[in-house]
């Protein structure tokens, strides 16, 4: 059995898929970036070897992808992240045709053909509102960890309506509305819908095309996934994986290479 | 051998030459500025340097001078100082490096420029405009506002002896009369017709030139990147435009090519992929936007910019030297009204363009402090993307402010992009059944 990895070293965490010759994920890991992006790319993969009881041997393509892509050193190539969430997100559900990804400090729209290429893409420009990074900022400003702001949000009722389009500024805007008197759950979902706003906006530059699958790190929070429903009047595929999409779309790109490599060498124009 | 002398240093000859005409042209704009004789300030869309030079003056191109800051990356010195009196980050950053330019007496890395003793502008850029109303507070010189009128609606441009064409061209003659008039008070020398006669003679050669070096490019290794190389070729087009040495310029920027073509010289050694570049460089990183390109065998084959900012030259126009003043009211009309159907009614035209140059991919660059050339350019792409099946980049920086420019993001982008475009060869090629 050979095996294929993916190295998705995002720019706050860096995670790792191993996968079999039938695309199966059979180790993951997930790990912070921090400051050293090699060693996290190196550690991300030995968690993942380790939790599929694999030996780095064993493994005989490695993909890398995300902002640290170029320092997955051990790697034996490179994909960008918006190829890799469009194959993982067909992967997992094949009839995708739209993909949005809300990562740490980026969101991408993305539309894929059937066999997951990209056919188009759009992501946002230098600024991080719209991102996870948002979350974070709303997160550090209520002091509410970040696994339970979207459970949070969804106990609001009235959304405050979030103006800012700054990231740096929300924690200031949060704090204002708190001291308006506004509930905190209220203003959880306001951020949620703030984001799911900017992020369907760039989705229209795509186009939105059935069917929608929802991946990155932000795919965990609910409140967010019931914000973009919402906010484009359809429902998202959501996978378990959907923080490893990225890193499972390298991964099969990393098998493209090894069934490639077996497929029997023909000379063009002697056998037919 | 013969032929082998006629054209030894043919290839790359037009890049020389450019830098070298660049340079003789700030040298006399310094020698101007020392003598304190002023200059004519002028703008890529209309610049009416055919007629500027019948009164000899300086022609002064302040776009041109600033986006050579960027590209000698100091821009942010200018644009700091600026931003420092009270010029908003959100503004042109073309007419803050001007101004700072102004503030530092004209000094520019490649020289000095003269005052303006006049500025001539079109209405084709809205910021144009503004700008010049501040040199005018400056130096209380004239300004003179040509009024030049667009098209009406996408795809309505309608020519000689139609007569709505008719009338804007006496609208722009009228006014020629009057800047004219203006220009003779200004320089106290008697507008000499023959003078403007010679001019145009010259922006024939160039206008004629430029639109077969834009065919030219249809070949297949493209002959030059119209990024990088063409924006040279603009720049001749631009600062020499009714000049003896225009003209020379570009008649033999045609042998280059037509050279290079017969040759089967390309831009790149491997040309992978031809590409289309729609709106204004990236001149803070101006050589390493293109590598971002060249890297994957992208070359950029032609480009909107070479249409807007050559102020129409592209068309080719030939204006008739036995009627100078009609003539280069039509000249400009359809040259000016060209550059702004490049900015605004541009979807057909790309579409042309992708046929013409068998393109396979199209960027789309806005830019944050170009609002003029940016607005609306999602919504273009995505008219021509129901137009044509070809894949596009939507990549945002800007054309001199380096502190919105993020070359880490948009290598991401460029990357991902020719992602898409190998694996949509590679099915191609497994729909025509090859290995």
């Amino acid at each position: 059995m050979a095996y294929a990895a993916g190295v998705d070293v995002g720019s706050t965490q860096t995670k790792a898929v191993v996968i079999d010759e039938g695309g199966r994920i059979v180790g993951r890991s997930l790990t912070a970036t921090g400051a050293n992006v090699i060693r996290a790319a190196e550690d991300a993969f030995r968690e993942a070897l380790a939790d599929g009881d694999l030996r780095e041997e064993e493994v005989e393509y490695v993909v890398g992808t995300g902002y640290g892509r170029y320092k997955v050193t051990f790697g034996n190539t490179q994909v960008t992240e918006i190829s890799c969430h469009g194959r993982g997100a067909v992967h997992m559900f094949p009839a995708t045709r739209t993909v949005v990804d809300m990562g740490g400090q980026d969101t991408k729209a993305i539309r894929v053909s059937a066999r997951g290429e990209i056919e188009d893409f759009c992501m946002n420009d230098k600024c991080a509102a719209g991102t996870g990074r948002f979350l974070g900022a709303a997160s550090s400003a209520l002091d509410i960890p970040l696994e339970q702001l979207g459970p949070t949000a969804l106990r609001g009722e009235r959304p405050v309506k979030i103006s800012t389009t700054c990231t740096v500024f929300a924690e200031t805007e949060v704090l204002s509305w708190l001291g308006k008197g506004k509930k905190i759950e209220d203003i959880l979902l306001g951020v949620h819908h703030s984001i799911a706003y900017r992020s369907v906006a760039l989705l229209w530059r795509t186009g939105i095309e059935d069917e929608v699958t929802f991946t990155g790190g932000v795919a965990k929070n609910i409140a967010m996934i019931a914000a973009l429903e919402r906010e484009m009047g359809k429902k998202v595929n959501v996978s378990e994986e959907s923080h490893y999409m990225g890193a499972l779309g390298a991964a099969l790109f990393a098998l493209d290479h090894i069934v490639a490599s077996r497929a029997p060498v023909r000379a063009r124009g002697v056998t037919p | 051998m013969e032929t082998e002398s006629k054209h030894d240093g043919i290839v790359g000859r037009g890049n020389r030459e450019g830098a070298r005409l660049f340079r003789e042209w700030f040298d006399s704009l310094t020698r101007a500025a020392e003598e304190d004789r002023g200059g004519a300030y002028v703008f890529v869309m209309g610049s009416l340097g055919e007629l500027l030079r019948a009164f000899d003056l300086p022609v002064v191109f302040p776009e041109i001078n600033s986006l050579q800051t960027a590209v000698r990356k100091v821009a942010h010195e200018y644009l700091n100082e600026a931003e420092d009196i009270g010029y908003s980050p959100d503004i042109c950053g073309y007419v803050k490096a001007d101004i700072a330019t102004q503030q530092r007496g004209g000094q520019l890395p490649m020289g000095r420029i003269p005052k303006p003793a006049i500025a001539v502008l079109t209405n084709a850029c809205n910021t144009y405009i503004k700008w010049a109303e501040i040199w005018e507070r400056m130096y209380h010189m004239p300004c003179y506002v040509l009024d030049v009128p667009g098209s009406r609606a996408d795809g309505l441009t309608p020519g000689p002896g139609d007569r709505d064409f008719d009338n804007d061209r006496r609208y722009v003659a009228a006014q020629l009369k009057e800047l004219i008039g203006l220009l003779e008070e200004t320089t106290g020398k008697r507008f000499d017709i023959d003078r403007l006669r010679e001019s145009l003679v010259h922006a024939n050669a160039m206008n004629q030139g430029w639109q077969r070096v834009l065919e030219l490019n249809r070949s297949r290794p493209s002959l030059f990147n119209a990024l990088s190389d063409g924006t040279i070729y603009l720049g001749v087009s631009n600062g020499f435009r009714g000049a003896p040495e225009g003209a020379r310029y570009f008649t033999e920027l045609v042998e280059e090519m037509e050279y290079k073509r017969d040759q089967g010289i390309g831009t790149l050694v491997d040309e992978q992929y031809r590409l289309i570049f729609v709106g204004v460089p990236c001149y803070p990183i101006f050589r390493r936007f293109t590598e971002l390109f060249t890297e994957h065998g992208g070359t950029f084959v032609n480009s909107t910019y070479l249409w807007f900012a050559s102020g129409g030259s592209n068309l080719g126009f030939q204006y008739d030297p036995r009627d100078p003043l009609e003539s280069l009211a039509e000249g400009v009309l359809v040259g000016v009204r060209d550059a702004m159907d490049s900015m605004f009614f541009q979807t057909r035209a790309l579409a042309g363009m992708i046929d013409d140059y068998a393109a396979d991919g199209i960027v789309f660059h806005p830019i944050k402090s170009c609002r003029t050339v940016s607005t609306g350019l999602a919504d273009n792409r995505r008219a021509l993307m129901a137009m044509r099946d070809i894949p596009s980049l939507f990549v945002e920086s800007d054309m001199m402010d380096r502190r919105v420019v993020s070359e880490a993001q948009m290598k991401n982008r460029v990357d991902a992009f020719f992602e898409g475009l190998a694996s949509r060869r590679q099915l191609a090629g497994a729909g025509r059944g090859e290995a």
